[in-house]
């Protein structure tokens, strides 16, 4: 029998803790995939959140640390300084990364820090059980935002693809998505991009993948893809936002 | 080697350095600028990084970064940032992590001032942040003995695996002595970091490094505790250290740490000439207190009483209380605040206590 597809050894056997139809399980296929692919196994570091992704450190079959939240890019940069040779990336959500690490994002962006981040956004806070995020959209309603986030209360969503953009230490920005096939090829190599712009010395990196939440959007997983698609992306644009790989 | 005069926090910086530190996170905060200015210039020299972070917060977080993947690290701040350091230093603890935390005091609550104080005995002795955990602290008395103290700091923190902090009044950083740094060698054996998250190759034999505060189980919740408070039982009767100055046959123990417990040898001298017979107890590691040392001064029959002098409202008051357990009365002198008290006033405070 010919084998087509098999499971990549940087992610190990333990099961997922995600809900059915959550994107999560995607994107760390994706990572893992890359970390074989480019074959620095051994002297790659994650380090993961507290959010939804907290146990990464369960399924990633490489050395990872388990940060404070928000603190992943500043921890992480305390993985590189020391051992510049090592590839280094952080794993966050929404809440993580875009509200109480805004700061630290921010500044390893700054600082060009030599890492890469996957960050995740879905609209909502998962683990706490589906409180409003920087991201929410206006008039989702979230568990904090019962009648649905007012921007004149609580401000618009923060894009953050395009805000790192504009900082002159980032060397690669890219949104992509994981509700379908396609997108899902994409981000991979979005991700691919932004590790390999890692190895080359050129700056930080990131790759912000709108995901989905089924159950706290309270919708079914093929819902919840089909309203990523309709309310996420319009308000988020996929694409390259900073690339300076390519500039000569 | 020959006595370099030496402003504490450039001493201190420098002891670190040499005790195989290569590694410094710092934010600027009076009265400790001058270990990152120094550090900033020094560690590229011997091929470490500094690096200014964006707070205190990001700091202590780079300093568990860099643990996490094993190596010697340090960060310092004084009052106000590091109580923005305690989140961080929990989790160093949490995840059995070493580093040095130096923390030059400066006076509360608040913006407080940038002049010396002692209220952070309870922040730094007590835990400091959440979860029931202790930093080892050290608490110089002379910019000499910080700098001696530095190497002892680093090792400690690699055998038990624990955030250690000095803990120094804004004097001792502030001050220039004759310093004299010794050829230093580890006189503890340090076991091997093979717990450091580095890159793994799986047929290295090492299992997988986690570095992580997290047991979401109550079972290996408690099991994580246990082996903290085990660890802690074994620092407590092997790591306590004290200095007894004059306290045979004393009437008196002034019981009192860092820069104050200077003044108060100045002001033994003040009662001396009078006739009353006054010892002192310091600490040189206030976490563990050392309680042997200063129940055994205590216990002689000439000591009437023990009088606690610091630059708070009565912190370390608590432990020495808790040691003298009711025996022998237990007075306070000290202001909170930043207020250094004077050889002077504290041999008044002893001359009239007498009289009670």
């Amino acid at each position: 029998m010919q084998t087509v597809f098999k499971k990549t050894p940087i992610l190990t056997d333990t099961v997922l803790h995600y809900c059915p139809g959550c994107g999560h399980g995607i994107v760390h296929r994706l990572v893992a995939e890359v970390i074989e692919e480019l074959g620095v196994q051994d002297r790659t570091v994650g380090l993961v959140p507290v959010g939804c992704a907290v146990f990464g450190y369960k399924y990633f079959n490489i050395d990872t640390i388990e940060a404070a939240h928000g603190r992943a890019p500043a921890a992480a940069t305390g993985v590189k300084r020391t051992d510049p040779n090592r590839v280094v990336f952080t794993y966050q959500g929404d809440g993580d990364l875009a509200s109480i690490g805004a700061a630290e994002i921010v500044h390893a962006a700054h600082r060009g820090e030599k890492i890469t981040t996957i960050f995740i956004n879905n609209a909502i806070y998962g683990m706490t059980g589906g409180q409003m995020a920087p991201t929410t959209l206006v008039g989702q309603k979230t568990t904090t935002s019962p009648y649905g986030r007012d921007k004149d209360h609580c401000g618009s969503p923060i894009r953050v693809a395009e805000m790192l953009a504009t900082i002159e230490g980032s060397a690669y920005i890219e949104r992509v998505a994981v509700n379908t096939p396609a997108n899902i090829i994409k981000a991979k190599k979005a991700i691919k991009n932004a590790f390999e712009c890692q190895l080359a010395g050129k700056g930080f990196s990131l790759v912000e993948v709108l995901s989905n939440c089924p159950t706290n959007w309270g919708m079914s997983p093929v819902e919840s893809m089909e309203w990523l698609e309709k309310n996420m992306i319009p308000y988020y644009p996929l694409g390259v936002k900073k690339d300076i790989t390519k500039e000569v | 080697m020959a006595k370099k005069l030496m402003k504490g926090c450039e001493a201190v910086a420098e002891a670190a350095i040499q005790a195989g530190c290569h590694y410094f996170f710092g934010y600027p905060i009076t009265p400790q600028n001058d270990i990152p200015e120094y550090m900033s210039a020094r560690l590229p020299k011997v091929g470490g990084c500094f690096l200014q972070a964006e707070s205190e917060v990001a700091a202590i977080n780079m300093v568990y970064g860099a643990a996490a993947s094993g190596a010697r690290v340090m960060t310092s701040s004084s009052s106000p940032g590091i109580s923005l350091k305690q989140e961080g230093i929990s989790y160093l603890a949490g995840a059995e992590l070493p580093c040095v935390v130096v923390n030059m005091v400066r006076g509360g609550p608040g913006l407080g001032s940038i002049q010396p104080s002692q209220g952070d005995y309870f922040q730094a002795t007590r835990g400091g942040g959440h979860g029931d955990y202790h930093p080892i602290v050290l608490a110089p008395s002379s910019v000499q003995e910080a700098v001696d103290l530095m190497q002892d700091a680093f090792d400690l923190a690699d055998v038990y695996r624990t955030p250690v902090m000095i803990l120094a009044d804004g004097i001792i950083g502030q001050m220039m002595e004759p310093v004299e740094f010794h050829e230093k060698t580890s006189t503890r054996e340090l076991p091997k970091k093979d717990w450091a998250a580095t890159g793994w190759n799986p047929e290295s034999g090492r299992p997988r490094a986690i570095v992580n505060s997290l047991y979401i189980e109550v079972e290996e919740l408690q099991e994580m505790n246990d082996r903290l408070q085990a660890r802690y039982k074994v620092i407590r009767e092997n790591e306590a250290r004290a200095e007894l100055y004059n306290t045979e046959n004393a009437e008196i123990i002034l019981c009192a740490y860092g820069t104050v417990a200077r003044i108060c040898k100045s002001a033994i001298a003040l009662c001396e000439k009078q006739g009353v017979k006054v010892g002192l107890f310091r600490p040189i590691t206030v976490w563990p207190f050392p309680e042997k040392e200063l129940a055994g001064a205590m216990a002689q029959d000439s000591v009437k009483k023990a009088i606690t002098v610091e630059i708070s409202s009565g912190q370390m008051l608590e432990d020495v209380k808790l040691t003298v357990n009711g025996k022998k009365p237990v007075e306070f002198f000290g202001k909170p605040g930043s207020y250094t008290p004077t050889a002077e006033e504290i041999a008044e405070f002893i001359m009239k206590s007498r009289e009670a």
